[in-house]
């Protein structure tokens, strides 16, 4: 009998609001699913479309960033970057033939723990619909044969 | 600086259809400055390919190797070691065409694809958006238009005062681009010059631009 898919997801989380979030889902003692791997960003608009496309390509099967709701970001306008850098991400994955769906963007409260909660759950769902990435094996990792810079 | 942008992944996947193995260059001259060939471009690039190829289950090696500058040979010669060690199929340039160009002449057997569409010679307006500014017509009368270029900035090219077309101030060809001839205008009248815009002047000399074929500069003093 196969193990059923278990995706492992990154969720880049700002400092200000969605990671407050994260950690007050866990103080209340709400779980989300154990698929979701937070990396704290001290603003969303630090993600680049770099760490998302890179977070696919070694071996995340799906990806999404957190930030303040619209018009509360700690830096004005953090969160408004990450949802153009998003975008284009999502555009990018269209041309290369990969759903768009694996790269996501969300705006959480920090005193909103159930919606991160919910959105963990739905997240994990829509990854475990659209079925393992396309990234490197962690075995390939290790050996890092698949990408040099000279 | 030259303005490029990035071609879609679609059309570089064709491209690289038959190939394994290959070198992604970029550039750090005015590409990596308009966000299109630099160290980071090429990263998001080749990682764009290798998982587009992963996903049609013919993986791809693609290395990454960002040049100081591409629009110069000697810069292209630090290509040659790595070439030789690693056995590349092909190579994707992701500076403007003159960077694929070297690498061609360089190279004699080896195939070279642009990663960029090179669009025009022009500044960052603002982080982002980037606007065109000058045509290298190579004969350069802005002085003539209160420092700002018609032939260029003009949609049709005007070197005589507006052609009467533009509304509030914006241009009848694309509402969105401001006409250069009531800019010209406003700036000389500021500067109490636009009587001048009256005088005859010579015809332009258009036999420096490029409808003379390509153009060469040798300064003889820098030569070696």
């Amino acid at each position: 009998m196969t193990e059923p898919f278990e995706p492992q997801i990154i969720a880049f989380c700002c400092n200000y609001c969605s990671y407050a979030a994260a950690d007050l889902a866990g103080s209340i003692r709400m779980t989300y699913p154990a698929n979701i791997k937070i990396i704290l960003v001290p603003c969303s608009g630090r993600v680049d479309p770099l760490h998302l496309i890179r977070a696919l390509e070694e071996g995340a099967d799906g990806v999404f960033i957190a930030g303040c709701l619209e018009g509360d970001c700690h830096f004005e306008t953090g969160n408004f970057k990450a949802k153009k850098r998003t975008a284009y991400v999502r555009q990018l994955l269209d041309e290369m033939g990969i759903e768009p769906d694996r790269v996501q963007m969300f705006n959480i409260a920090a005193s909103d723990a159930p919606k991160f909660v919910q959105i963990a759950k739905e997240v994990t769902e829509r990854i475990r619909e659209l079925g393992p990435g396309i990234g490197v094996k962690r075995e390939e990792l290790k050996e890092a044969k698949w990408r040099k810079e000279i | 600086m030259i303005v490029a942008e990035r071609k879609n992944v679609r059309e570089l996947l064709a491209m690289v259809e038959g190939y394994n193995r290959i070198l992604m260059v970029g550039c750090k001259g005015c590409v990596t400055v308009c966000n299109a060939g630099g160290k980071k471009e090429v990263a998001i690039l080749s990682a764009a390919l290798r998982l587009a190829r992963r996903k049609q289950g013919n993986p791809i090696t693609i290395d990454e190797m960002t040049l100081d500058r591409q629009c110069e040979p000697e810069f292209i010669t630090w290509l040659e070691e790595s070439l030789n060690k690693n056995n590349y199929e092909a190579v994707i340039s992701l500076a403007c065409s003159i960077g694929p160009q070297y690498i061609a002449e360089a190279f004699e057997d080896l195939p070279v694809y642009p990663g960029l569409n090179t669009s025009f010679m022009g500044g960052t307006a603002q982080h982002g958006i980037w606007e065109e500014y000058c045509a290298a017509c190579g004969d350069c009368r802005i002085h003539n238009f209160g420092g700002l270029c018609p032939v260029t900035r003009c949609a049709k090219n005007m070197m005589n005062g507006p052609c009467g077309g533009s509304e509030d101030g914006m241009c009848e060809v694309n509402k969105e681009q401001p006409c250069i001839w009531e800019k010209i205008y406003m700036r000389m009248k500021n500067l109490d010059t636009v009587e001048s815009i009256r005088e005859i002047r010579d015809a332009k000399d258009w036999s420096t631009s490029l409808s003379g074929g390509p153009r060469k500069i040798i300064r003889e003093d820098l030569t070696l």
